[in-house]
């Protein structure tokens, strides 16, 4: 962590355990569950997710992270519990209804359109157009201003993006990575409150991981908040604000990045997980993180490839590294 | 020569008239179901008979004015649309091609039914059965063209076919202008974003449910004028004109001519039935079969010059190759 962020400095005196209050909550979990037969998937007691803040949600394979978004984004339903987001209760809000209230979220196997160009893909993310109701549709007069405006914000969104030489193409043409950043680009076109990002770094290359994450550490500047899955734990110390750890559905842990490796809870968690290709959260490794911190990114996103003390000072300051990839 | 001269002519006659309107009608109702938004609709022609006894029964049973017979074709269409629509638009795709198929034999059955032989003329129909010729006799006394034969080089019209090639065809130009102008807007991109991936319009905000309803009532109303169309011509409605490969033959002229394209139902239809004739006109001009047997045989050659099709064209004539190539 460069400089400490204003969304760290507010959560700073927050006491790191699961479900604790924070000083000014965008979205609040009350009691959610969720049960596919005999497995709980999601088993919320409470939640609050800081407004204006990077927080990300770790876990093992099967945690309940993808279900979890899926709940609090109207994509399923849960058996009960109420969120609401904004003060505004979300339970039986169908998740288009959620989008336009501001909370817009990607998905972990990317949905890129495949038929539509890159820039139609982006157009789409854009609300209120009056264009996409039937009757308007057939009165271009009606339309066209807007749309060249929200023509410009996309194009503006995919330099930023460094796509916008792709406009054009279609996006079942792109790659995987190139995907990503498309989903990603276009859930902003809707110009959300929070952005929920469900691995939005897998599968993409170091490097553009990198620019990715630039982008990412960037929305809350454009006033976001931003909850996101990330497995990479380099990514996820570099970039958090706020970590929360979920196992078996439940919430275990959360606080600051390095408070929350060091929870031997979570150690736990990860090992007492039988996933072979979970090897990488070991407790070696994930103290590692807490103390190399923002060194370790850039360099290699495997954990596994770099060696440190089995302990270290989990609060060792570190400055900007020297942001090779930080093109 | 001669022969093959006529094989042509006769063919590109057959091919311009009525029957090929009503299958471009059809076909591009489907194409904004199933090109653009995704619906399998297997049940285009239950669209059809709503429309055709929308406007037949309303004219010649209950003698309602000739052109709010029209609307209430067009009514017909729309109901048929929420009630399929209403229950299965919310579930996966396989519903509504299961129930379109189950509703449109039901309709055609509850049609020719005795039960309800008094407005829908049983299996004979209207008006051989019951009410009076009304809603084609105001069609007809409404042709401005002076009765007699008319040919234009090889193409021949009796008076009443020429009535209803022109305003057919320019019905056909109207909606080919109202798909295209749909299609460039905003709404056509939503529609076919959800094609793609409904979830993913959904996360963007978009009401996923009320486009598909839209565009499953657009295309079903495509679907009721085609069948209005197709009584206008035949001068008469009875329900076995509603047959499920109606709906097949209309899904070969959409992919012959290239899904998702706005003329491509129109291309397909043209040649859909262009072939039909030439098949049927060759093997019985040139007396490779007795005349009148080459119902089947054509069926069969049309089928084989489409898998040849398929196999060089897959996008269909007008196609593109670069979304198709996606597609798999
Ligand atoms: N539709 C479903 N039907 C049955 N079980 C499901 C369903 N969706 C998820 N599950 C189960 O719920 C649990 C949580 O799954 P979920 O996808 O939320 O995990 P996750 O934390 O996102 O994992 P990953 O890191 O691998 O993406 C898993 O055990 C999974 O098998
Ligand atoms: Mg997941």
């Amino acid at each position: 962590m460069a400089e400490p962020t204003a969304a760290a400095a507010a959560l700073a005196d927050v006491t790191p355990e699961p479900g604790v209050s924070k000083p000014d909550p965008i979205l609040v979990v009350d009691e959610v569950r969720r049960s596919f037969g005999g497995l709980t998937a999601v088993n919320v007691d409470h939640l609050e997710i800081q407004r204006g803040a990077i927080t990300s949600l770790i876990g093992p394979n099967g945690a309940g992270k993808t279900t979890f978004f899926n709940l609090m984004t109207g994509f399923d339903r849960p058996d009960r519990g109420t969120w609401s987001f904004n003060g505004q209760p979300l339970a039986n809000v169908p998740a288009h209804k959620v989008a336009r209230l501001g909370m817009v979220r990607t998905f972990q196997l990317t949905k890129a359109l495949t038929r539509l160009s890159v820039m139609e893909n982006m157009l789409l993310g854009a609300t209120q157009q009056r264009g996409e109701r039937f009757l308007s549709a057939l009165l271009p007069t009606i339309w066209s201003a807007q749309e060249t405006e929200i023509r410009a914000r996309a194009d503006e969104l995919l330099a930023r993006f460094n796509m916008d030489y792709m406009r054009d193409e279609l996006g079942g043409e792109l790659s995987g990575g190139q995907r990503k950043l498309l989903e990603m680009a276009r859930a902003l076109m809707v110009e959300p409150e929070m952005v929920m990002l469900d691995e939005p770094m897998a599968g993409v290359n170091p490097a553009l991981t990198q620019s990715l994450l630039t982008h990412v550490k960037d929305l809350p500047s454009f006033g976001m908040t931003v909850l996101f899955v990330e497995h990479d734990m380099d990514v996820v110390m570099d970039i958090s604000d706020w970590v929360i750890v979920m196992a078996q559905g439940k919430i275990i842990s959360e606080g600051p990045p390095a408070a929350v490796a060091a929870d031997p809870q979570v150690i736990d968690a990860y090992i007492g997980e039988d996933h072979g290709d979970e090897s990488r959260f070991t407790p070696t490794t994930l103290a590692t993180t807490a103390a190399a911190s923002t060194e370790t990114v850039g360099r290699s996103p495997v954990l596994d490839d770099h060696e440190g003390p089995a302990t270290g000072d989990v609060s060792a300051p570190s400055d900007d590294p020297d942001g090779e990839s930080h093109a | 020569m001669d022969v093959f001269l006529a094989i042509l002519a006769s063919s590109v006659n057959t091919a311009i008239g009525p029957s090929a309107i009503v299958y471009a009608l059809a076909a591009s109702g489907l194409n904004v179901h199933y090109g653009y938004t995704g619906l399998l609709n297997f049940g285009q022609v239950g669209f059809m008979l709503m429309g055709a006894a929308g406007l037949a029964i309303s004219v010649s049973i209950f003698e309602v004015p000739f052109f709010v017979g029209l609307l209430c074709g067009v009514l017909a269409a729309v109901l048929l649309a929420l009630v399929l629509g209403a229950p299965t638009l919310r579930l996966r795709a396989d519903y509504l091609a299961i129930s379109t198929i189950a509703a449109a034999e039901i309709l055609r059955f509850t049609s020719r039914s005795n039960t309800l032989a008094e407005f829908t003329g049983g299996p004979f129909g209207i008006p051989s059965q019951v009410g009076g010729a009304g809603f084609t006799q105001t069609w007809n006394a409404m042709n401005p063209i002076p009765p007699g034969r008319y040919s234009f080089g090889w193409l021949q019209f009796t008076h009443t076919r020429l009535w209803v090639v022109i305003v057919g065809w320019i019905l056909v130009a109207l909606v080919c202008l109202l798909i295209w102008s749909l299609m460039r807007s905003p709404w056509g991109r939503v529609v076919r974003s959800i094609r793609e991936d409904e979830d993913a319009a959904r996360a963007l905000g978009k009401n996923v449910f009320a486009y598909k309803m839209q565009a499953l009532i657009l295309g079903g109303v495509l679907g009721g004028t085609a069948g209005m169309v197709l009584v206008l011509f035949q001068g008469s409605f009875f329900a076995d004109g509603f047959r499920p490969e109606l709906t097949f033959y209309a899904y070969t002229a959409l992919i012959m001519g290239g899904a998702a394209t706005i003329f491509g139902p129109v291309l397909g239809s043209l040649t859909f039935w262009f072939l039909l004739a030439v098949t049927e006109r060759t093997l019985t001009l040139t007396g490779i079969l007795p005349s009148g047997a080459g119902g089947a045989t054509r069926l069969a050659l049309v089928g084989l010059l489409l898998v040849i099709l398929m196999v060089f064209r897959p996008q269909g004539i007008l196609g593109n190759k670069r979304e198709m190539v996606l597609d798999g």
